[in-house]
């Protein structure tokens, strides 16, 4: 083995934020994840790919505990967040939301107005002192998600008139609000034309200087363009684990060169 | 060879042929029901109409305080029980002086209803400086003399099968002539209890029965029916027990009323002794065959509150109960609503239960409270049915009139409501 091929291959130096550590989750008898481990650098975005059914959104929703939604959903295995065991018993699941946002496949705005919908998160969990400061959250909130310019003038019209890309950034908008450190984003671009897609990858560019993002998708392109870090699962299993560049120019396992040359998926 | 034929074939027209002949079969069972509900209407309407006028008498009263009030007190308990037959009469003998026999003068007083007396007293009471001088009033007419003015006593049938007589009849014509009898807008109707007589019967106790029984049905159905929804929808692990109930609450839906009725009589009447025959029981009975209706409509409005809606608020970390009621209760009141409304519209018109807790009892007062005894409109009319006497057919078809118009009102405000907090997505 040369040297150039492991200097390429050491992983950017960052902190890790979050981890997993030998992650097993069940539906039922079914197991949808197999002994996954793996480490999220904080302000980074890193992408979990892989063919449809591979356990890659099942796995981003561990990391929220939105599984526990799923009455028939079981996780096993250590995952950290800053350090702290978040199945813990001990751990409040509503302030581990606060912590870690989430973003969703299809756009989902509450049907209120877009200034309600941004407001929503900090009212709950009390961000806010006074109504001129949540005024100025939902403002800064909506201009992190480039989204004030083109809503400024009908902050109280429905959020759901918007258009889908512009729904999508309201929900980013509204995950922002809550200043979370993490925020997930289960396949956001999937329900976007090509020119609303550019908008959002653009947008999450410029948000790793404050989050941390993991973001599913099944666009290789996309984890190619926006991510420091891929994952790639196939089968509930974590494949391939590594620096972007590495993986789509050089990885190690055949699945995965079978997938990112399109053989698989 | 392909085949570019765009004009019609056997087997294609036999398909047309189906087509139409399914859409006749849908429009004739259409137009069959449409008849039978206009059919029923107007039954109901034509025979109903009459009621809601009254005939009256008008009679020369002199209010003679030797009858009324010997003592000169003017105690209005007394002003109330006063016996006011003998001015009635007077003021009769004054129209037809020359009926002078003891047994005719008996027959002319049958004109006029047996309840005038006590509205007199009523009258006495409100207006005491009345007495001791002579006023002009219109005085109820007896039932059968209502129905000849409404033209339903036939007077060429023979005498002895009916209940006005040839004399009676020249009488009213007598007053006809000289304009002393008229047909008025029958307010007693709306403002009286029940009664044995039939011009003097009303529908304001039942109507008062049944709003006071729906309530109570109200009261207790529908905070617990929307608890009961959002418990299961939201909060409840589904298990073998969740299931169960489901179940059974389904199968409630599905009992007949008059079961609920029996539960009603044992349970609430027999080991809690509460009143009888009040709308506090009977609203209790409404509200258990209620309830099913209210927690099947509840849910199936909550459930159509989609998920995305549910992981949008966790994931911003709401609360179970914020997800809940910040944001899928109030996406599902609008069914919860309209299923709430047509529940109570289902309880308006139940009469079985109320049959089994004793809401079937003739009662003329006028209840003023949930305890006090009542019965419904429903029963009224199932009372009133069920009497010989001929001039309760038309209140009998009048009260259905009512009944039906509350149900359009409940079934319009269910509508509205549907609509004005409809959100869109």
């Amino acid at each position: 083995m040369d040297s150039t091929e492991v200097t390429k291959k050491q992983p950017v130096m960052s902190t890790s934020i979050m981890s997993a550590k030998n992650v097993d989750v069940f539906y039922g008898k079914k197991q949808a994840i197999k002994n996954v481990s793996l480490e999220i650098p904080e302000n980074q975005i890193t992408a979990l790919i892989g063919p449809s059914g591979c356990g890659k959104s099942t796995f981003l929703r561990c990391f929220n505990r939105m599984n526990d939604t799923i009455q028939t959903c079981k996780v096993t295995g250590d995952i950290r967040f800053a350090g702290q065991d978040i199945y813990n018993p001990k751990v409040d699941v509503v302030a581990l939301r606060a912590r870690i946002g989430m973003v969703f496949q299809k756009a989902n705005p509450f049907p209120k107005s877009i200034f309600e919908n941004v407001a929503y998160g900090p009212r709950i969990h009390g961000l806010a002192k006074s109504k001129a400061e949540l005024e100025h959250m939902v403002i800064a909130s909506l201009k992190s998600a480039g989204l004030y310019n083109e809503v400024s003038d009908r902050l109280h019209e429905s959020g759901t008139s918007l258009s889908g890309g512009q729904q999508q950034r309201l929900c980013i908008a509204r995950a922002i609000a809550v200043q979370p450190q993490v925020i997930l984003m289960d396949e956001p671009c999937s329900a976007l034309d090509p020119i609303a897609t550019a908008i959002v990858e653009e947008l999450m560019e410029s948000m790793k200087e404050n989050f941390t993002i993991v973001i599913v998708t099944h666009s290789m392109q996309q984890a190619a363009r926006i991510s420091q870090k891929t994952a790639f699962f196939h089968l509930g299993e974590l494949v391939e684990f590594g620096d972007t560049k590495a993986i789509f120019t050089n990885p190690n396992d055949q699945r995965t060169q079978n997938y990112i040359s399109g053989r698989i998926g | 060879m392909p085949d570019y034929q765009l004009t019609t074939s056997p087997s294609l027209r036999k398909r047309h042929a189906k087509e139409a002949r399914f859409k006749w079969y849908g429009r004739i069972a259409i137009g069959l029901s449409l008849g039978f509900l206009v059919f029923m209407f107007l039954a109901i309407i034509l025979r109903g109409a009459g009621a809601f006028s009254q005939t009256k008498i008008y009679l020369d009263v002199q209010f003679d305080e030797q009858i009324i009030d010997p003592t000169g007190a003017r105690n209005p308990q007394d002003l109330a029980r006063a016996n006011t037959k003998p001015l009635l009469t007077q003021s009769l003998s004054i129209i037809f002086p020359d009926v002078t026999q003891r047994k005719d003068k008996q027959r002319l007083y049958k004109l006029i209803s047996s309840g005038a007396v006590y509205e007199l007293a009523d009258q006495i009471q409100g207006h005491p400086e009345w007495i001791g001088t002579s006023r002009h009033i219109w005085v109820t007419a007896s039932a059968d003399v209502d129905l000849y003015m409404k033209g339903k006593i036939d007077t060429s049938l023979d005498e002895n099968l009916r209940k006005l007589k040839d004399r009676d009849v020249v009488w009213v014509d007598t007053l006809k002539a000289e304009g002393k009898i008229k047909k008025t807008f029958n307010t007693a109707f709306f403002t009286n209890g029940d009664s044995r007589e039939p011009e003097m019967a009303g529908i304001l106790g039942a109507t008062l029965g049944t709003f006071f029984s729906l309530l109570v049905c109200f009261a207790i159905a529908f905070p617990l029916g929307i608890l009961t929804a959002v418990y299961l929808e939201e909060y409840a692990k589904k298990s073998w027990l969740t299931n169960l109930i489901e179940i059974n609450i389904n199968n409630l839906a599905a009992v007949p009323s008059i079961v609920f009725g029996l539960l009603g009589l044992s349970i609430f009447l027999g080991v809690f002794h509460l009143p009888r025959s009040t709308p506090l029981v009977g609203g209790m009975v409404l509200a258990l065959m209620t309830l099913p209706t209210i927690i099947i409509a509840a849910r199936a409005s909550l459930r159509s509150v989609p998920n995305t809606i549910r992981d949008a608020a966790l994931g911003l970390g709401a609360s179970k109960t914020q997800t809940t009621f910040h944001h899928v209760v109030p996406l599902a009141a609008p069914g919860m609503l309209t299923g709430t409304i047509l529940g109570m519209a289902q309880a308006l018109g139940e009469t079985a239960p109320l049959l089994m807790i004793g809401m079937v009892a003739f009662i003329v007062d006028i209840p003023g409270s949930v305890t006090d005894v009542a019965t419904s409109l429903p029963v009224q009319i199932f009372l009133w049915a069920d009497s010989p006497e001929k001039g309760f057919v038309e209140r009998t078809s009048a009260a259905i009139i009512v009944l039906l118009v509350f149900l359009v009102l409940m079934n319009l405000l269910a509508v509205f409501l549907r609509k004005k907090l409809e959100r869109r997505w």
